[in-house]
């Protein structure tokens, strides 16, 4: 009786602090949540996805950003893109890594080697960028959230979101205005050198708009079906990609996960009842 | 006989050779700054204008939450050069130059206004940028630490 | 003291001539049976005490996976932040080894502050368990600190900027303050150094902290258990063997545990954590919101909350004495509190304060999240006050002024008038 009691008030605390919580992102509109596959418990990764953005992130996006902590190789196992050796072999061989025991200092990848970076220090892709320093995006998923007023934080607990970084990522790429909407803050003044981008904290960004429609050639698949090549339909595959750059074994960590929660909760039933069992006799 | 044991956790002699820098602000021009790092922390160091000069030494010290005069910031005979570390006194994010309302640097974290001597005059920062030890070996290299 | 002895009541008979040859020269076996097994426990204990056992498996699984993430992580600020993600990436079963060790620090500090919650309610803390109370605290402590410094080997931006607000707490000290810190960081400024010494600490610092769980333990078995009436064990019957009556119970309920830890570590492995720290620490770019981890947020509340100075105190150093204060006076409380009733559960007027310092401490953790403006500086002002007050005056006026409700003569007598309403 206490109990409920406390619980009630605790609650009326709760929902009191809701009313003067923070809004969501800083500075950028408020994020919209996209149905991925690789969410929830059953989530896995969509391969001809992962593979059409793996084709966006290699045509648009690896010409500024690096990926340090993908490895060629990653491209080949399972729940990833899963490209066949060959493919990955083939793919490797178009780059160049440095290597100082090779003549030269440079030498074609193999699958072992790690995605090379496009500029050879942090200072040229400043010069090259105007200053601005396009981040490695090998956790970039991870590193970019989104956060939910009170109380969908609580609930996010119990739906484990955890695909923020992939929803920020795709209200980003599709953002963009061509020039500053009559939505924007009062007073807002575009630097020079930069675009306005909806979601972006303060809605400056350096980085242009990466995505055009039509801008990649998806090809069919084997039945056919063709995939639309619009702004949308690259963002969603390339933060798909990401996803699956940052988190490469969420397929095995989900399916893994599902058995040991059966098994917790099917073991936590039995020694429940041992525990009845034993206690039945003892006034308690 | 126990000191040794507590001394190895001080700066070691390689931490402590970066402790002082020599610096050549000869290439800064008027009205520039830069941003150098000094004892892993960033430094500004501002070749300020006539204009900004006089401004800071025009400010009533009753206006100051943390009175400083501009001499007291400044060496003299080299008072176009301002060098500060570049940590906003409140919790230590890096201010922007040029931009706030006195004409000096904006903190962007928690809104503190610096003005052109870089001390504080509105906001939550409880001081002033700190000046780090320096001197000037000549006129264009200075020695900070 | 109670009056059942509980020191010398081994009823362990060697089976065969192996077994007394050990008996005689090292009596584990023995010791193991009188301590684990036949220990008599009070038969009323509700499930508030399970989260013992449940924090020596929380120990555990750290040490575990803590020592095997020890032998792919590289504690230097070049090569750290890639070390683990080359342990989630590369090494066997390595994302959920470390999503293990990460969401078990979380899980640690539930276990631990319902513990220690439990402990204020039903008074573990009073005589004669003072020491008891007084290790536990030394063990939040250092739990607290290893926490702190585990956080930092990552180093992502959280890791290092959480770790330069936090060292500057040390320059508050007058005079020596900054030598303090220097000495702290071994440098000017968070780096290498620090780093280093931090990731050696972190790894010796559970090991203390598993020492000081053996005496914890020791000092419970002097007097043993206390129980949610708060009434001696007075005769044989208020008890029951150890094992298996809550060697089956803990078990139960750590397995109970187990499945939102699992939920974490295989669903959300990142959502007590914050996005900022999946960048690598930069010094000259500061995060929006340095932010640090949820359990360590209402002290960080109290940190924030003396923005004024007193005196001659300035409010930098009058936050530091305050999360110091909240942090120490914990030590004092079975002094503080002097009521001759134990539990909260026959003390009606101390179950009211008791309910408002938990939301209270909801609060505190809730407000640490936030920015330290508006609305959300004056609640971490009151929040911070009710945290004191609570301390300082509550629980001695109470002790004077309470009326509390008449007690059972026995633990046997509680649970049979509770068996017959129900």
């Amino acid at each position: 009786m206490f109990k409920s009691k406390f619980i009630l008030a605790a609650l009326a605390l709760v929902v009191g602090l809701s009313s003067v919580s923070a809004n969501a992102a800083e500075g950028g509109a408020a994020i919209e949540k996209q149905n991925w596959s690789f969410a929830g418990i059953f989530g896995t990764y969509d391969q001809n996805q992962l593979q059409r953005g793996f084709q966006v992130f290699r045509e648009v996006c690896a010409s500024c950003h690096g990926a340090h902590l993908l490895a060629f190789r990653n491209l080949m196992e399972p729940g990833g893109p899963h490209f066949s050796e060959a493919q990955v072999r083939a793919l490797a061989a178009e780059y160049e890594v440095t290597d100082p025991t090779a003549t030269g200092g440079v030498r074609q990848a193999v699958p072992a080697d790690r995605w090379p970076s496009p500029f050879a220090t942090e200072q040229d892709a400043r010069d090259a960028m105007g200053g601005s320093l396009p981040p490695d995006l090998s956790v970039m998923a991870k590193a970019r959230g989104v956060t939910d007023p009170f109380p969908w934080w609580i609930t996010n607990y119990f739906t484990g979101y955890q695909e923020g970084g992939a929803d920020y990522v795709h209200a980003l790429l599709v953002g963009y205005h061509a020039e500053v909407p009559a939505t924007a803050p009062e007073g807002f003044e575009l630097p020079e050198g930069k675009y306005y981008n909806d979601y972006f904290p303060g809605h400056a960004i350096g980085m242009p708009p990466p995505l055009s429609d039509g801008g990649i050639a998806y090809v069919p698949g084997e039945d056919g079906a063709t995939v639309p090549e619009t702004i949308d339909q690259y963002s969603r595959d390339v933060s798909a990609f990401m996803m699956w750059l940052a988190e490469p074994h969420l397929v095995s960590r989900k399916q893994t996960g599902f058995v040991v929660l059966l098994f917790l909760v099917l073991f936590a039933g039995l020694m429940y009842g041992t525990k009845r069992k034993l206690w039945r006799g003892i006034e308690h | 006989m126990v000191w040794p044991l507590i001394n190895q956790l001080n700066p070691d002699a390689s931490t402590l050779a970066l402790a002082s820098i020599q610096y050549d602000v000869g290439p800064i021009a008027e009205g520039q700054s830069v941003t150098i790092m000094w004892r892993g922390l960033p430094v500004f160091v501002r070749h300020r204008t006539a204009a900004e000069i006089e401004e800071a030494k025009a400010v009533p010290l009753s206006d100051l939450k943390d009175p400083q005069t501009d001499e007291e910031r400044t060496k003299p005979g080299h008072e176009q050069w301002l060098i500060m570390i570049a940590n906003c006194t409140h919790l230590g994010c890096i201010p922007v130059g040029e931009a706030g309302d006195f004409d000096g640097w904006f903190c962007p974290c928690h809104g503190s206004h610096y003005d052109s001597a870089g001390r504080i005059r509105r906001g939550p920062a409880p001081a002033n940028l700190v000046v780090p030890p320096y001197e000037f070996l000549s006129d264009t290299l200075v020695q900070i630490g | 003291m109670g009056a059942f002895p509980m020191s010398e009541h081994s009823t362990y008979v060697p089976g065969n001539a192996a077994e007394k040859w050990l008996d005689d020269r090292l009596p584990v076996v023995r010791f193991a049976k009188a301590h684990l097994m036949d220990f008599p426990t009070p038969k009323n204990l509700n499930y508030w005490w399970t989260f013992g056992a449940i924090l020596v498996m929380c120990l555990g699984i750290q040490i575990v996976t803590g020592i095997i993430l020890a032998m792919h992580y590289t504690p230097n600020t070049a090569l750290a932040f890639d070390s683990v993600e080359h342990i989630r990436r590369n090494v066997n079963g390595g994302r959920v080894i470390q999503a293990t060790h990460a969401v078990g620090a979380s899980m640690f500090f539930v276990a631990l502050y319902i513990h220690m919650f439990r402990g204020l309610f039903y008074g573990s803390y009073k005589a004669p368990r003072e020491i008891l109370w007084i290790l536990g605290v030394v063990i939040f402590l250092l739990t607290t600190a290893t926490a702190f410094m585990g956080y930092i080997l990552p180093w992502g931006q959280m890791s290092f900027w959480g770790a330069t607000v936090i060292s500057n707490i040390f320059t508050a000290i007058p005079l020596v303050g900054e030598n303090i810190k220097q000495l702290v960081l071994g440098g000017f400024a968070v780096g290498n150094p620090t780093l280093n010494r931090f990731f050696s600490l972190h790894y010796l610092l559970p090991f203390i902290i598993a020492a000081v769980v053996a005496l914890h333990i020791w000092a419970l078995h002097v007097p043993g258990n206390n129980n949610p009436i708060g009434v001696d064990v007075k005769e044989s019957r208020d008890t029951v063997p150890f094992h298996p009556y809550y060697t089956m119970k803990d078990l139960f309920a750590m397995v109970l545990f187990l499945i939102p830890f699992a939920w974490f570590v295989f669903f959300a492995p990142d959502i007590l954590g914050h996005p900022d720290n999946y960048i690598m620490a930069n010094s000259q770019v500061t995060p929006a919101h340095i932010v640090p981890e949820w359990y360590l947020l209402p002290f960080y509340t109290i940190l924030r909350a003396i923005d004024f100075n007193v005196l001659f105190i300035d409010s930098k150093l009058g936050g530091v004495i305050a999360m110091g204060g909240a942090m120490l006076m914990l030590l004092i409380v079975p002094w503080l509190d002097t009521s001759k009733v134990r539990s909260g559960t026959f003390r009606p007027m101390f179950k009211w304060f008791f309910a408002l310092f938990v939301i209270n401490f909801i609060g505190l953790m809730y407000l640490g999240a936030q920015p330290a403006e508006g609305i959300y500086t004056v609640l971490a002002k009151v929040c911070t006050a009710y945290y004191f007050i609570y301390f300082l005056v509550v629980l001695p006026v109470l002790s004077r002024i309470e009326t509390p409700k008449p007690l059972p003569t026995s633990i046997s007598e509680s649970v049979l008038g509770k068996n017959a309403h129900a």
